[in-house]
């Protein structure tokens, strides 16, 4: 490893190509901690928000008015309002109105810290579309199908865990997708709360070091990365779900 | 290298020559024409800012108030801002700037700037009383509010610290993290820390505290470069000595920052020496 480094030096000392990120201790140190946070709050988001989006889009079809106008009501207001805006709303609004915890250095601090707050707003920004997405899904699902699943004496519950929904996913697997990279790639917006994720980190360093070519290059190969690792999986995902005939 | 000698001695009379004869005297141009105008700030209060009438007012239009008086002279003050007040002075809009202007090598090369410096800025921290930190030993493994890009992040987080830094992008959302509990302190300017402390009863449950292991950057006054060594510079480097001298600068730190810098009150010592 120290051979790389030092020709990653080498590289600073002769063409002036300043990858300090790389072979620095403490500069690597850093962008790698930044790099773990963002795949963390990506993985944290993507589960929570399609958490949401399942069981949002279940809610959708509820007999009940006031359930389905809440849905409604948190749909319109996480889809047409900015993520960063409700990021900054979150952090800098709700956050001080929350309970406050005494911490270890004597200071009473809200309780939730910026992380939470990223996770909190960029899962319901997520979720609000993955509602929309599933429900397209659900939708699709063939009237006969859920009468079928209910001439069997399933509840409504047990006919949209064990019918409609394995069904629509698979409907809607293409457009989930989509939001879901959305969703990774929004996680920088966080970078504006002082979550130390990978945007956060590498604006740091490049105006200590000045290496601002250098850093966008390294930043965008590592959402180019990060992005086509997930569209893997998912791709994966999608063709192990196929099944043969169905949706032609 | 007889005729090498010779051929440079040429040449550094030449240049002596030169110089001397480009050279207006600018102190003596501006008694004629019985204005001083001179650049200051208006975005760095209480350095130099706007009044409730519009008026420009602070530490730095009293500076140019005073060398307008000391010269016999009106006074007529511009506004400038950082990326502009050089220029400003090398096209002759301005005859003086006072612009809370870092003294680096790379400026000089551009103006003249007059030594003594008038004034410094070093780094601190605004401090929560309850976190007990009494210098940049105490921070080890504490959340501190930052600003992106300062000059002093790097070293904060890897000698101090050893977190990432709290860092937001403007001062007022640094402020905010710091009232709501997020960080321990905000590490800033110093002078402007002391201001905004004596100026809003919100911090009073803060201190602030100097961290000296940055040096100060010292603020340059400054005139054309090549009247640096004639007699405008010279005017202004009696006139800014006899500040430091005079205690001058102390009371009008006093007057608009509300307290002294460490830094004014040793340089006004060693004036007097």
């Amino acid at each position: 490893m120290e051979g790389l480094w030092d020709f990653l030096r080498s590289l600073h000392d002769a063409y002036g190509i300043n990858l300090v990120h790389f072979y620095d201790t403490f500069e690597r140190g850093r962008m790698l901690r930044g790099m773990w946070t963002s795949i963390k709050l990506a993985a944290v988001c993507i589960v929570l928000s399609v958490l949401i989006g399942i069981l949002g889009a279940w809610l959708q079809g509820s007999r009940f008015k006031v359930l389905k106008a809440v849905v409604q009501g948190y749909i319109q207001f996480f889809r047409n309002t900015p993520p960063l805006v409700q990021m900054y709303f979150f952090y800098f609004a709700l956050g001080p109105q929350m309970p406050r915890v005494v911490n270890e250095y004597g200071i009473s601090q809200p309780m939730l810290g910026s992380f939470e707050w990223a996770v909190i707003s960029l899962s319901f920004f997520a979720g609000a579309f993955n509602i929309e997405i599933f429900r397209s899904g659900v939708e699709a699902v063939q009237r006969s199908t859920v009468e079928a699943a209910e001439s069997l004496g399933f509840n409504r519950w047990q006919i949209y865990r064990y019918v409609v929904l394995p069904l629509a996913v698979r409907v809607c697997l293409p457009a989930l997708n989509n939001n879901l990279v959305n969703l990774i790639k929004t996680t920088t917006q966080a970078y504006a709360i002082a979550v130390p994720e990978t945007l956060f980190v590498a604006s740091q360093i490049w105006s200590d070091r000045i290496n601002v070519f250098e850093m966008m290059v390294t930043l965008l190969t590592f959402y180019l990365l990060l992005v086509g690792i997930f569209v893997w999986l998912m791709t994966r995902l999608e063709r192990s779900l196929r099944v043969p005939g169905f949706g032609q | 290298m007889r005729r090498l000698m010779g051929v440079l001695a040429i040449g550094v009379v030449a240049a002596l020559m030169g110089s001397t004869a480009a050279k207006a005297d600018q102190l003596a141009e501006i008694k004629k024409k019985g204005t001083l105008i001179v650049g200051v700030k208006t975005d760095y209060p209480p350095w130099g800012m706007r009044d409730a009438s519009g008026n420009i007012v602070g530490m730095e239009p009293d500076m140019a108030a005073d060398v307008a008086k000391r010269l016999g002279v009106k006074l007529e003050l511009v506004s400038v801002v950082s990326s502009n007040r050089m220029q400003f002075l090398q096209q002759g809009k301005i005859d003086l700037m006072i612009a809370t202007m870092s003294d680096t090598p790379e400026r000089r090369k551009v103006v003249g700037i007059v030594d003594p410096v008038y004034y410094a800025s070093g780094v601190a921290i605004l401090a929560n009383k309850k976190a007990n930190i009494k210098g940049a030993g105490d921070l080890k493994g504490k959340p501190v509010c930052a600003l992106q890009g300062a000059f002093y992040n790097n070293e904060l987080q890897s000698k101090y610290t050893g977190t990432d830094l709290v860092a937001f992008k403007g001062i007022p959302e640094a402020e905010q993290a710091l009232l709501d509990g997020r960080c321990v302190g905000f590490v800033y300017d110093d002078v402007v820390l002391v201001w905004k402390k004596a100026q809003d009863k919100k911090w009073e449950a803060f201190d602030v505290v100097a961290l000296p292991e940055w040096k100060p950057v010292p603020w340059g006054l400054a005139v054309k470069t090549e009247e640096l060594s004639g007699p405008w510079g010279k005017f202004m480097a009696e006139a800014t000595k006899d500040w430091l001298k005079s205690g001058t600068l102390l009371a009008l730190e006093k007057k608009w920052v509300g307290s002294n810098t460490q830094w004014l009150i040793d340089a006004s010592a060693a004036a007097k020496k």
